[in-house]
């Protein structure tokens, strides 16, 4: 499924790189605050669950390349994760939803990849 | 015969630098890209450079980052000055961690970030000499784990 499809049924929040969403395929998923945990253990091309905001989330996103991410309960992500972002064109979307709530949303879209 | 061993780069790191952090990484994974390394290899270095950078920036007062790159193999060798690591043991388990407040709010400080270099590693030392710094090398090979 495309990133566009996925913000168009979620309802999500498109921060930045907007003009990526058509051309990103999501491939699975991956859900995790703690960035040791994300970067062993989630595969390039997952879109990324997470309530963390700090520009540091960009770093991870993009050594791994995900497809985005995703901050969940309506967090606002700092200046500095969307400028750099922005550079590094990941695109950065927000949820209202709590982060069950949206990892079973996603999970019923996508599956696991 | 010897492999030679080429140095690719000397990467800098600054301690408390935490905007920063990932952007040794970041070059790093771009210089491997550029040298035709294996996907699957750039994957696993990538873990390691970033716990590694993460580590100096975190604990260390700075520090270097060094890539070489050989026919068989990437190694990544971590120099910093510091405080040093006073039981490498207790450090390598897997939760343990130091990491005060403000670097566990930032999403650090997990403790699994040695574990995760010695997991990723088919060649890992650390050695530290308390109230001078640590030194940190790590060798993927391209045909293995
Ligand atoms: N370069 C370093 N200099 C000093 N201490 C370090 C260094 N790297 C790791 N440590 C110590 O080892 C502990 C475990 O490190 P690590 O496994 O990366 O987990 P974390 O960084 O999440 O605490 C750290 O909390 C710290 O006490
Ligand atoms: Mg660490």
């Amino acid at each position: 499924m495309t990133l566009e499809t996925l913000v168009e049924q979620l309802d999500l929040k498109c921060k930045c790189c907007w003009e990526k969403l058509k051309a990103i395929e999501v491939n699975g998923g991956y859900a995790g605050d703690l960035l040791s945990d994300v970067m062993a253990n989630s595969q390039a091309g997952n879109i990324w669950v997470t309530r963390q905001v700090h520009v540091n989330i960009v770093a991870v996103a993009s050594l791994k390349e995900h497809a985005a991410i995703v901050i969940v309960q309506g967090a606002n992500p700092e200046k500095e994760t969307i400028e750099r972002a922005t550079r590094e064109g990941i695109p950065i979307l927000v949820s209202d939803l709590p982060e069950f709530q949206l990892v079973g949303r996603i999970y019923q879209l996508i599956g696991n990849g | 015969m010897p492999s030679e061993k080429f140095l690719e780069g000397i990467y800098y790191v600054q301690g408390r630098d935490f905007v920063d952090a990932g952007v040794v990484s970041s070059d790093i994974k771009r210089a491997l890209k550029e040298k035709g390394i294996p996907e699957s290899v750039i994957r696993r270095v990538a873990v390691i450079t970033f716990e590694a950078e993460v580590n100096i920036i975190s604990y260390a007062d700075q520090g270097t980052i060094q890539l070489f790159v050989e026919p068989g193999a990437v190694t990544v060798e971590a120099v910093d000055i510091g405080q040093g690591i006073p039981d490498i043991e207790l450090a390598l388990q897997e939760g343990y961690s130091t990491a005060d407040d403000s670097i566990r709010e930032m999403g650090f400080g997990a403790g699994m970030g040695l574990a995760n270099i010695r997991k990723y590693s088919d060649v890992f030392t650390l050695t530290s000499e308390p109230g001078n710094g640590t030194h940190l090398t790590s060798v993927v090979k391209l045909d293995g784990k």
